[in-house]
C-alpha cells in the first residue's frame, strides 16, 4: 500500500495493520530529516495546517508545530476555550471559519470524546485528531509503536503492559488498539476502579497484580494518574496508589532484562514511575518525544501529501 | 497497459491513458551499459583531480545501483573507495498535488558530509529535468558541496529546466510520446534499455 | 359539525375486546354506532376504510411541549400538530417548562393554550416545587386546575422521604405519580449506557444500577405509602423484571416504554459515529435490555408505550457530544415505528390489537381519561391507520419545531392517515386541518 486512503486520522480503532505500517514506515523515513542540521522539506510550501487545542497541551502542540515547519507548511494556532457554561463561539462556527480560510488540515484537541469525528464530519478538510476526551490520542499511540519498534525491531508476540487509569485514558485506548492490530500482546493494570467498564471490549488481559501483569514484559507503559480521580472516590491516596500500582525498579523485576519503560508525559515523578526508573537507562520517555515529531511528519504528508480521492 | 510499467519510472506519461506501450527499440544491452559506466568511470577520474573529495549519490530508485556499478568501477581504477549516498527525492518533488498516486516516501541516506565535496549524482534517465532540480535542492539541504556534477545512463532529451548532464552513458533522441525503460540486475533481474512507443490499443 | 360514516373498516377497540368488519358512525363530536351495513345520513362525510385499520384515538401520556419558556423548540400548537400528525388525538405534557409546571396558573396557562390546539392537551404537573426534590408542590390545587398526574420527569425524585410523603399524599388525592427513575450519583456525568460500546467511545456511561436502584427503591415505598405509580421510559432488563415481581406482589403500579428503546440499542451511538440525536436519557440500552422491554411489553409488565417526545433545536443538538442536551423527539415517528415492528414479523406474538392497548386504552385507563375506546357515546377521538404505507422519515417536513432524531432515513411502513378529534377531522393524509 502506497497511499492512506482515508481523509482524517480520528482513531487507531478503525485503522489496519497495513494502514498503521504505512505510517510507522513513512515516520522512519522522516526521522532523517529530524537528524539533519537543516531540518526542512519544501514538500507541503503554500498548503495551509490549523491547530486548534481546546485543552492546554504543551508537548503534543509542539510536536504538531515542529512537524509543519520541518514540513515548510504555513500553519495557524488557535487555543479554543470549550465549555458548556461558557459561552463561546461554537465548534460548528469555528468549523464555517476553516471552510472559508481554506484550511486543509485540522489537528484538534478536544475535551469532548468524539469532538474529531464531528470536526471531521462537518469539514472537508482533513482532520487529525490530536486527544478527544477519553476516546483516543491516535498520534501518541502510533509514536508509542514508533518508539518501540525502533527498540526492539518488531512488535508482534511483545509482551507490553500498560499501567494506570485505563478508564480515563485516550492514550491507553489508542495503545490498546495499535499495538494488539500490530501482533502484540497487551496486558492492563491498576486498580478495578480505573479500568473502563466491560473492558473486554477492546481484547486486553487485565491483571490487577502489578509485579505478576509485568512478568516477562518487553515494554511497560506507566500513565499520568490525575489528582482529580482520587476525589472522584476512585482510589484512596496517591501514597496508596504509589505504592501498589506505581512503577519501581521492585514492581517491575519479573520484567524481561531489556524492558523498555514508558511514559505519555508530564510524569509524576513518584506516584506512577519512580524517578529511579524514570531516568534509568531502559525509559524511552525522551525518546518518544522525537518519534513524535516524525510520526506527524509522515501523517501531514500522507494526508495532505496526494491528490485526495474523489 | 501503462499499469505494467516500474513504478519507479520517473518520466512523465503524457496523456495517453487509453494507449498501449510497445516495444520499439533496444539501445543498450548488458554489454553495452557495462561499457558506459566504465566509460564513466574514466571521464570521472579525468575530469576530479582530487578523486578523495568525491562522492557519490544515486537518485532513488534506479539511480542507487548504477551509482553502486560506478563506485565499484571507480575503486578497481584507483584502488580507494569512494563514499556512496542515496537519495529519496521524493519530498521535494514538484507535482505532489497533480498527482493522483501518491508516491512513498524513503529513507535518504547520506552518510557523510557534503561540504566542499565534488558530489556525482546518478540517475538513470535525464528527460525533463524536474528529478535533478528537486535532487539539487534535497543535496543542498544536505550541506553545502563544492560542485554538484550529473551522471545518466541515458539522456533522451526534452528539457523543460536548464540542465545538462556531465557524464552521459548514451544520447537516445526520442519523441516524448516515447518512454525510456531502463531495467537493471539488482533490481528488474536483467541489464536493457528500451524504447516503448505508444500504439492505439 | 359533521357527521362522519368511516366505512368498511377493520376495527380494533382493545376496551371491548373488539377486533372485526364494521362501519363507524360519529356525530356530534361522539361514536354514535358501529356496525355492519351503517348508512350514511344527507350531508355526511364518508371515509373509505376498505384497506385502513380504526382504533380508539392513540394517546401519549408523555410528551415534552416546552411551553412556556422553550418555544423556540416546541409549543403547545406545534407539538399538538405534530401529535395529529403522528396519528395521537391526546398528548400529556411534563412539566419541566420554564416556569415549571408546578403551580395552579401554569397548569391553567397550558390548558388555555390547549384550546387552540389540534389534540387534547393534557398538562402533568410538578411532585415538587420547581422539580427541586425538595418540597411538595401543591398537588390538590393542580388536580383541581386540571393537571392529570404528577411527575418531577426530567429528574429524579432522590430524597426518599419525600418520594414516600408523595406516594402517600397524592394516594389521598387518588392522584397518579410519574416517576423518572434515576440515581444521580451512580448516573454522574454519564452521556450513554455504560458498557462496551461506552468504554470504547470513552464516554461516560450511565450504568443500569441507576435506574433499577431507584425503580427499587420506590417499589419498596409504595408498598406502604398506598397510591399508584406510572414508571417513566423503563430501559433496562432489571427494571421489566423489579416490575413483573411488584406486580405479581399486587402493587400499583405500571410502566411505559419508547419506541427508541425497544429499537436501537447503544451501538446506535457508535454506528451514527456519535450522533447526538442518539444520546436520550435514559440512555439506549444494550441488546439485552431491547429484548427484556419487548418481553416485558408483550407480558403486561409495561403497560404503556409512549414517546418522550423531547424536541431539541438543533442549534442545542448540533454540538460536542457531552454538550448536546438529552432527548429525542418521537411523536411524529412512534407510531409508524411500532407499525414497522408489527408489519416486518420482527416482533413474534406483536398483534395491532397489543399495540392499540399500549398507546390508547391502557394510557387513557392509567390517567383516568375519556378516550381509549370505541364504545357508543364515547368522544369521537379515532385514528385511522393505512399498515400498508410505506414512506420514509424525513425530520425536514414534520409539523414538531424539532428536527432530533435518530431515525431519519429509516424506511417504514405504516402510518395514521386520519386523525379525529372530538368528531373533527384534525389530520387527513399527513396534512393538518385547520379548524
Amino acid at each position: 500500500m502506497q497511499t492512506l486512503r482515508r481523509k482524517d486520522i480520528l482513531g487507531l480503532e478503525e485503522m489496519s495493520a497495513e494502514e498503521i505500517t504505512l505510517i510507522l514506515e513513512t515516520a522512519r523515513s522522516m526521522r532523517e530529516i529530524i537528524q539533519r542540521k537543516i531540518k526542512k522539506v519544501p514538500t507541503l510550501r503554500g498548503r495551509t495546517v490549523l491547530n486548534l487545542f481546546y485543552e492546554p497541551s504543551t508537548r503534543t502542540k509542539a510536536s504538531f508545530e515542529l512537524a509543519q515547519k520541518y514540513m515548510s507548511a504555513d500553519s495557524v494556532s488557535v487555543a479554543g476555550t470549550s465549555s458548556s457554561l461558557v459561552k463561546g463561539e461554537t465548534l460548528k462556527d469555528t468549523v464555517r471559519n476553516v471552510e472559508v480560510m481554506g484550511i486543509e488540515c485540522v489537528i484538534m484537541r478536544h475535551p469532548v470524546s468524539g469532538s474529531a469525528n464531528y470536526l471531521a464530519r462537518n469539514v472537508e478538510a482533513s482532520v487529525i485528531n490530536a486527544g478527544d476526551g477519553m476516546h483516543e490520542h491516535p498520534t501518541q499511540g502510533l509514536l508509542d509503536m514508533f518508539t518501540i519498534l525502533d527498540k526492539k525491531g518488531r512488535l508482534e508476540e511483545l509482551k507490553v503492559v500498560i499501567v494506570g487509569d485505563i478508564r480515563h485514558s485516550r492514550v491507553a485506548r489508542s495503545n490498546m488498539w495499535g499495538l494488539q492490530k500490530m501482533g502484540a500482546e497487551v496486558v492492563v493494570s491498576g486498580p478495578p476502579t480505573l479500568m473502563p467498564p466491560d473492558l473486554e471490549a477492546f481484547g486486553v488481559k487485565y491483571c490487577p497484580d502489578l509485579e505478576e501483569a509485568v512478568e516477562e514484559a518487553d515494554v511497560v507503559m506507566a500513565l499520568r494518574l490525575q489528582k482529580e480521580r482520587q476525589e472522584g472516590g476512585l482510589f484512596p491516596t496517591l501514597r496508596e496508589y504509589a505504592e501498589i500500582y506505581g512503577l519501581t525498579s521492585r514492581s517491575v523485576v519479573k520484567a524481561k532484562d531489556d524492558l523498555l519503560i514508558m511514559h505519555p508525559g508530564p510524569i509524576n515523578r513518584g506516584v506512577e514511575i519512580s524517578s529511579e526508573l524514570a531516568d534509568s537507562p531502559r525509559s524511552v520517555v525522551l525518546e518518544q518525544v522525537t518519534g513524535g515529531v516524525a510520526v506527524r511528519m509522515a501523517l501531514l504528508y500522507l494526508l495532505m501529501g496526494g491528490v485526495k480521492e474523489e | 497497459m501503462p499499469g505494467t510499467l516500474p513504478p519507479s519510472a520517473r518520466q512523465d506519461m503524457e496523456g495517453g491513458e487509453k494507449m498501449a506501450l510497445t516495444h520499439k527499440a533496444t539501445v543498450m544491452d548488458e554489454k553495452g551499459i557495462m561499457q558506459a559506466l566504465r566509460r564513466i568511470a574514466h571521464e570521472i577520474i579525468e575530469h576530479n583531480k582530487k578523486i578523495d573529495d568525491v562522492v557519490l549519490v544515486g537518485i532513488r530508485s534506479r539511480g542507487v545501483p548504477l551509482a553502486k556499478r560506478l563506485q565499484e568501477y571507480l575503486n578497481e581504477i584507483e584502488g580507494s573507495a569512494i563514499p556512496l549516498g542515496i537519495l529519496d527525492i521524493t519530498l521535494y518533488r514538484d507535482d505532489l498535488t497533480e498527482r493522483q498516486e501518491q508516491p512513498e516516501v524513503h529513507i535518504t541516506d547520506v552518510p557523510f558530509e557534503l561540504d566542499k565535496k565534488h558530489v556525482i549524482l546518478v540517475d538513470d534517465v535525464l528527460y525533463t529535468g524536474r528529478t535533478i532540480r528537486a535532487a539539487m535542492d534535497a543535496l543542498i539541504d544536505l550541506g553545502r558541496p563544492a560542485t554538484i556534477q550529473l551522471a545518466v545512463l541515458t539522456d533522451r532529451g526534452h528539457r523543460e529546466l536548464p540542465i545538462r548532464a556531465d557524464y552521459v552513458g548514451k544520447n537516445v533522441p526520442t519523441s516524448r510520446s516515447e518512454r525510456v525503460e531502463v531495467k537493471l540486475k539488482e533490481i528488474d533481474g536483467s541489464d536493457q534499455v528500451d524504447i516503448l512507443e505508444q500504439t492505439k490499443d | 359539525m359533521k357527521t362522519i360514516l368511516i366505512k368498511g373498516g377493520r376495527l380494533i377497540d382493545p376496551s371491548r375486546n373488539f377486533d372485526g368488519r364494521a362501519d363507524l358512525l360519529i356525530k356530534d363530536g361522539v361514536i354514535e354506532g358501529m356496525k355492519n351495513g351503517l348508512k350514511a345520513p344527507s350531508g355526511s362525510e364518508t371515509i373509505d376504510a376498505q384497506n385502513l385499520v380504526v382504533m380508539p384515538g392513540l394517546i401519549d401520556m408523555h410528551v415534552h411541549l416546552r411551553d412556556p419558556g422553550y418555544e423556540y423548540k416546541e409549543d403547545i400548537i406545534t407539538g399538538s400538530r405534530a401529535a395529529a400528525a403522528g396519528g395521537f388525538t391526546a398528548v400529556a405534557t411534563m412539566a419541566n417548562t420554564d416556569p415549571v409546571g408546578d403551580d395552579p396558573t401554569t397548569i391553567c396557562y397550558i390548558r388555555e393554550r390547549a384550546g387552540s390546539a389540534a389534540v387534547r392537551i393534557y398538562p402533568l404537573g410538578a411532585l415538587t416545587k420547581g422539580l427541586e426534590g425538595k418540597e411538595l408542590a401543591e398537588l390538590g390545587r393542580m388536580k383541581s386546575a386540571g393537571a392529570v398526574a404528577f411527575s418531577d420527569d426530567g429528574k429524579p425524585v432522590f430524597n426518599g422521604m419525600i418520594m414516600r410523603n408523595a406516594l402517600q399524599y397524592a394516594a389521598g388525592l387518588g392522584a397518579l405519580i410519574i416517576a423518572h427513575e434515576e440515581d444521580p450519583y451512580l448516573a454522574a456525568k454519564g452521556t450513554m449506557h455504560e458498557g462496551s460500546v461506552s468504554s470504547v467511545l470513552g464516554l461516560r456511561g450511565i450504568p443500569s444500577a441507576a435506574e433499577e436502584a431507584m425503580l427499587a427503591r420506590d417499589l419498596m415505598l409504595l408498598e406502604t405509602s398506598g397510591g399508584r405509580l406510572h414508571i417513566a421510559h423503563v430501559s433496562t432488563a432489571g427494571s421489566v423484571e423489579l416490575i413483573r415481581r411488584a406486580k405479581a406482589e399486587g402493587l400499583k403500579v405500571t410502566a411505559e416504554v419508547t419506541p427508541h428503546h425497544l429499537i436501537l440499542t447503544d451501538r446506535a451511538v457508535k454506528n451514527s459515529g456519535y450522533n447526538t440525536n442518539t444520546k436520550v436519557n435514559p440512555p439506549l440500552r444494550a441488546e439485552s435490555d431491547r429484548q427484556a422491554l419487548w418481553a416485558g411489553l408483550l407480558d403486561g409488565t409495561i403497560d404503556v408505550i409512549a414517546s418522550d417526545h423531547a424536541p431539541h433545536h438543533s442549534d442545542d443538538k448540533d454540538v460536542e457530544f457531552d454538550f448536546a442536551p438529552f432527548g429525542i423527539a418521537g411523536l411524529e415517528t412512534t407510531l409508524p415505528l411500532m407499525l414497522d415492528e408489527y408489519s416486518s414479523g420482527r416482533i413474534k406474538d406483536l398483534t395491532l390489537p397489543i399495540l392499540v392497548d399500549k398507546m390508547s386504552t391502557a394510557p387513557a385507563r392509567i390517567l383516568g381519561l375519556e378516550g381509549g375506546t370505541l364504545q357508543e357515546g364515547g368522544a369521537a377521538d379515532i385514528t385511522i391507520v393505512d399498515p400498508d404505507r410505506s414512506f420514509i422519515i424525513n425530520p425536514e417536513t414534520w409539523h414538531s419545531k424539532s428536527r432530533n432524531t435518530p431515525f431519519a432515513g429509516r424506511q417504514l411502513n405504516g402510518a395514521a392517515v386520519f386523525t379525529i378529534v372530538g368528531g373533527k377531522v384534525v389530520m387527513r393524509e399527513g396534512v393538518i386541518t385547520d379548524q
